[in-house]
């Protein structure tokens, strides 16, 4: 019971850094490897907030404002201009900026882990098995957070606007839709949960350090490719589906030190036999 | 004064220049179509007329206003609306979808919305009974009306239609033409791109040959079906 709640939980997490992928590879055709260095910088401005305040909540709002902004300024600055350029140059960009948010985190906290403490929620019990709050609690708001993001992509004029820039950037531009501000608004709501990722992260696992981004973001990487790249509903299917496999592997004590390897094994064999994911699109069209 | 006036407007093609400074105008009310064989520029100028991509030179005015350097996005509200060639609806969205995005730039209310939608689905009934529809699902001649309907939801003054009779079957293609009629008779001005240069000459007011990216005759839709030149060039009469 623990063991599938905790795996849920760690799932809603990756899935939350996973949809940040597949909704900027879906709107903007890139891959934005800085992604999960926003989770770290998130985690920083936690951790700050928490020194300044010593409040909580005051301090997942500012990681959450800092990252949204971040992922605007990111776009505008680095990525806005190399619009139309080869794909190489914006991945190579990504690598950049990725390398240049963990310096500057480096620069400003150093090397050595920070600990944070966001607080203990205690457990409880569910068919006799102790669950921390804060599992049930990470797993509620994922949850709520998904079903929040499909209604408003499926519901809202703006979803549908993002849908259509994702599917045909000049027809939507004929359309009277101002793609460069959906592009914007994929970053801000990609590094907004990218936050909500690191404040999560923070809860299950209490210390910074400035590359604490890359594994969970490779990790969502991973599960937004699962999920097939450029789907909303691949990506949580994906996340969830990682976050399982990996607390089943590490609840084994055998296969306990192979998990990351068993996890992008399993990514290599979908992707021999299912080359677009899960829920990946295969582009039928009629001409 | 003109609905639209192009004056010597040039558009390059990567290092190629595509359009070479060519003036025209389209009066409000009429049909005008420019014709010519591929490669003439045709395309080339309806992209760039959109501002989907760059114009090298020249000025555009819309009713008067300089819509030269105006985003493609803004110039919807201006009341320009364009069925792009190849029709580029939006296949993996539903009928309704696509239809509602047509509206996107209008600031209207959900009852002049649904008005909009009723006006379209009283002179395309398919679409009503496949409003539910994935429109990549459409055939050919429905994805074409699909096209037409998104883009007069936002009421425009001026249709740009470019090749809309493009992979259609000769029987889908005369009722495209009558659909063109139709839509100018209900008080749309249009500008119309056309490879099939007997049907578009039949339909327009007035017409421009291009020719490797510049105007080489201009006239009357009937003059021009007359002209012996234009018939051998591009009728292949």
């Amino acid at each position: 019971m623990n063991i599938l709640i905790n795996g849920l939980c760690l799932g809603g997490v990756y899935a939350l850094i996973a949809l940040g992928y597949t909704m900027v590879y879906g709107i903007a055709k890139m891959l934005n490897f800085a992604h999960g260095d926003i989770i770290m910088v998130g985690a920083y401005a936690l951790f700050s907030g928490m020194a300044l305040t010593g409040m909580v909540i005051p301090a997942c709002i500012l990681a959450a404002v800092l990252c949204t902004l971040l992922g605007i300024l990111t776009e505008r600055v680095a990525y806005r201009p190399l619009r139309g350029a080869s794909p190489l140059a914006v991945l190579i960009t990504a690598i950049g900026v990725s390398y240049l948010l963990e310096s500057i985190a480096q620069l400003i906290y150093g090397t050595d882990s920070k600990p944070v403490s966001i607080g203990n929620f205690g457990t409880v019990k569910i068919f006799s098995a102790d669950v921390a709050v804060s599992s049930l609690l990470t797993l509620g708001l994922c949850l709520v957070i998904m079903v929040g993001l499909t209604l408003f992509v499926r519901k809202t004029k703006l979803g549908r606007a993002m849908l259509a820039v994702s599917e045909d950037r000049g027809a939507a531009e004929l359309m009277g839709i101002n793609t460069n501000a959906i592009i914007s608004l994929t970053f801000a709501i990609g590094s907004l949960l990218a936050a909500f990722a690191g404040i999560f992260y923070l809860m299950k696992i209490p210390s910074i350090t400035p590359t604490l981004g890359s594994m969970p973001g490779i990790k969502a990487f991973t599960a937004a490719v699962i999920g097939g790249i450029g789907s909303i509903p691949g990506a949580m299917i994906g996340g969830i589906l990682l976050g399982v496999i990996e607390e089943v592997c590490n609840s084994i004590p055998a296969v306990a030190s192979y998990t990351t390897a068993i996890e992008f094994g399993i990514l290599i064999l979908l992707l021999l036999v299912k080359p677009n994911g899960l829920l990946g699109k295969q582009r039928r069209e009629k001409v | 004064m003109a609905l639209l006036e192009v004056s010597d407007l040039s558009v390059n093609y990567g290092l190629i220049r595509a359009v070479k400074g060519i003036s025209f105008r389209v009066e409000e009310g009429e049909i005008v179509s420019l014709i010519g064989a591929n490669g003439a520029g045709k395309t080339t100028v309806m992209h760039a007329l959109a501002g989907l991509i760059p114009k090298a030179g020249g000025r555009v005015t819309m009713g008067g206003r300089d819509i030269t350097a105006t985003p493609a996005h803004t110039l919807v509200s201006y009341g320009m609306a364009q069925v792009p060639e190849g029709r580029r609806i939006f296949g993996e969205l539903t009928v309704l979808e696509n239809l509602k995005l047509g509206y996107y730039s209008v600031k209207g209310s959900r009852r002049d919305l649904e008005e909009k939608l009723g006006e379209m689905y009283a002179h395309f009934p398919i679409l009503k009974e496949r409003q539910k529809q994935i429109a990549g699902t459409l055939s050919g001649g429905e994805q074409q009306m699909l096209a037409m309907s998104r883009a007069l939801m936002s009421s425009p003054k001026l249709l740009l239609l470019d090749e809309p009779s493009m992979g259609l079957s000769p029987l889908y293609v005369s009722g495209v033409f009558d659909m063109i009629g139709e839509i100018n008779r209900r008080g749309t001005t249009i500008l119309l791109v056309e490879q099939n240069a007997k049907k578009a000459l039949s339909v327009s007011h007035r017409a421009y040959v291009l020719e490797t990216g510049e105007v080489v005759r201009e006239g009357s839709g009937e003059s021009l079906l007359q002209d012996e030149a234009v018939m051998h060039a591009y009728l292949g009469g």
